[in-house]
């Protein structure tokens, strides 16, 4: 019952629950789309180019004539599994590193801190077009860069946060009762530093909705077959001068997914972090925001 | 202070190798695969062996990196593999397009930011405040392409006061003509990174106003907002200071899809063209200039934070 307090704290506070709705109907709009879309996103249809909004394409549609509703329910796949893709990558490198860079010799530790303030440089595009200059683009490029970019900036956060835990009663107790450091990592370290990670993963699940956008624009993102947002925005540019509206679509409907994402990560972070005010205001930056302004060590 | 600078300067040291490093042996991931590239599909295998000899690709990766980061150090940055040109001589010359851009868009990001947010901090009871802050939460969701395209279609179409794209081919010595065609470019990315900002001094100002000091100098008979003006925003603009390094990054990654939405030709869009190609040498370097310009700004604006911010000062 109190796990899922926070969840009911996330809904009480208005951006929150607007984040939620958002990110619930681009998640149902991809699953939807793969039993059904009002029309096959890949149907060319030459009579029926630049459509204008209304029925039975109620966006409209494109320059060969496909369904931009479809088009988009279809896009939300790609998105949808490129911000899990890069989600699950940045847990895992934000938790290896962390705890490497908490839980070890201090040679180890300091070394690692330095690394981590040497990767957090590297802003994500650029990690993206490293890994494509090798290996080509594709959607593992952007799950990769992303997952890599932010699993750092996840890791920089966690690491004083496990720190700190580390000290703590709790944590010596468990270490007493005879819980060997993997246990009492899983048990009292994680459980603990959640909040911090969680909302660190909603952000790099927002940077990854916009890193796919941009990429696919640049080529290095999803195949030119696949039904991607950033692709579409890529295909109707040319037109822009002539059909504006085509561009109106795909961009709004990055642009909230990206709010939606945003606005849950800053809302989950006032509802899970008792340290802040409950008068806070709703809509400055979280604290943490400032994601890649160097740490010194001492 | 003299200690802290040193620390910081090892820090850069140390953040330039591992990044040369890091870049270096991620794309040597694939080695010959280079030679192959140049031969083209009709290449004999003798043609790709001549090739990997004379590039210096058969030879151990340690040797090929210290050949590498030598000729860097004397400020050569190699040859391109697609049309043999001085990939530093490149560098500068796609700089006169990139560097300007990027001036003009930090300009327009502070321009923009700064007041808007302090005047959103000032005004947060009322509707106003609430709005500008509401609206720099949206521009911050907004893809940096879809925001060009956008603006493109107001003021190049509609409106037809700017060029959509390009750059004119006598460069700078026509420099209305090379702002002009910078302008939209340079809007584009100072609003979307400028939102970033604003919500940065919104948040510094907020913070500034709840200060003792600035009730303190209210209180012995200067306006409220007089206080902030001249007790509070020092501190503000520090917080500026710390964010300016984020910016930088910010602005490099939008110039990057900027300028092939513009089709400027300014680093960005090489490195993108070079990326597609595969030249290996070139992305090699063109990445380390970047790279290693993020961590020297990150380093300067430790510094002068550190120098401007008397309570860091003393504490050292």
């Amino acid at each position: 019952m109190h796990r899922l307090a926070w969840l009911r704290r996330l809904w009480r506070i208005s951006t929150g629950r607007f984040g939620l709705i958002v990110v619930a109907v681009v998640l149902i709009a991809a699953v939807v789309s793969i039993f059904w879309t009002p029309f096959d996103p890949r149907d060319v249809d030459i009579a029926n180019r630049w459509g204008y909004p209304g029925w039975p394409h109620l966006l409209g549609t494109d320059g060969n004539g496909r369904d931009i509703l479809s088009l988009l329910m279809a896009g939300a796949r790609t998105t949808v599994y490129v911000a899990v893709g890069a989600g699950v990558v940045a847990t895992v490198i934000g938790i290896a590193f962390a705890a490497l860079g908490a839980l070890t010799a201090r040679w180890v530790r300091e070394s690692v801190a330095v690394f981590i303030d040497v990767l957090i440089a590297f802003p994500v595009l650029i990690i993206a077009m490293m890994i494509s200059a090798v290996w080509g683009g594709s959607l593992g490029v952007v799950i990769w860069s992303v997952g890599i970019g932010f699993g750092v900036n996840i890791a920089r956060v966690t690491r004083p946060e496990l720190r700190r835990v580390l000290h703590s009663e709790f944590v010596l107790a468990g270490k007493a009762s005879g819980l060997s450091p993997a246990q009492n990592l899983w048990r009292h370290l994680l459980p603990n530093v959640a909040p911090v990670f969680i909302v660190q993963l909603s952000w790099s699940m927002a940077v990854a909705v916009l890193a796919e956008a941009g990429l696919s624009y640049l080529g290095f993102g999803a195949p030119v077959t696949d039904p991607s947002w950033g692709l579409l925005l890529a295909d109707v540019q040319r037109y822009i001068g002539i059909h504006p509206l085509s561009v109106v679509w795909p961009g709004l409907t990055i642009t909230l997914t990206v709010l939606g994402l945003n606005l849950v990560g800053d809302a989950l972070r006032e509802a899970t972090d008792p340290t802040l005010s409950r008068g806070r205001d709703p809509l400055a930056p979280p604290r943490g925001a400032i994601r890649h302004v160097p740490e010194v060590v001492s | 202070m003299t200690r802290y600078a040193l620390t910081r300067l090892a820090l850069l040291l140390v953040g330039l190798l591992v990044a040369s490093l890091l870049i270096f042996f991620t794309l040597r991931v694939l080695p010959g695969d280079v030679a192959q590239l140049i031969a083209g599909t009709q290449g004999s295998p003798e043609q790709v062996a001549a090739i990997r000899e004379r590039l210096g690709l058969d030879r151990p990766l340690w040797e090929q990196y210290f050949e590498w980061i030598g000729g860097v150090l004397r400020g050569d940055l190699g040859t391109s593999l697609v049309n043999g040109r001085s990939v530093g001589a490149e560098l500068v010359q796609k700089a006169q397009v990139t560097v300007p851009l990027g001036l003009m868009s930090l300009l327009i990001a502070l321009v923009f930011a700064v007041p808007l947010g302090v005047l959103s901090a000032v005004r947060r009871r009322r509707g106003a405040g609430t709005a500008m802050s509401v609206g720099a939460q949206t521009l911050a969701a907004v893809p940096v392409v879809w925001a060009g395209m956008m603006l493109v279609i107001v003021f190049a179409v509609w409106l037809g006061w700017l060029p959509a794209q390009g750059f004119p081919r006598t460069g700078w010595s026509t420099p209305w003509l090379a702002i002009r065609s910078l302008l939209l470019p340079a809007i584009t990315i100072g609003i979307v990174e400028g939102a970033m900002l604003l919500r940065f001094v919104r948040s510094a100002t907020m913070q500034a106003i709840g200060q003792d000091y600035v009730r303190t100098a209210a209180a012995k008979g200067l306006t409220k907002n007089q206080a902030l003006l001249r007790h509070g925003l020092p501190n503000v603009g520090l917080s500026i200071i710390t964010v300016l390094g984020l910016q930088v990054a910010g602005i490099i990654v939008g110039a990057v899809v900027i300028e092939q939405l513009f089709t400027l030709p300014g680093i960005g869009r090489m490195l993108v063209a070079d990326v597609g190609g595969r030249d290996l040498v070139k992305v090699q370097g063109e990445l380390l200039v970047l790279t290693g310009f993020v961590l020297i700004i990150g380093f300067l604006v430790d510094l002068v934070h550190r120098v401007l911010d008397p309570r860091q000062r003393e504490a050292a």
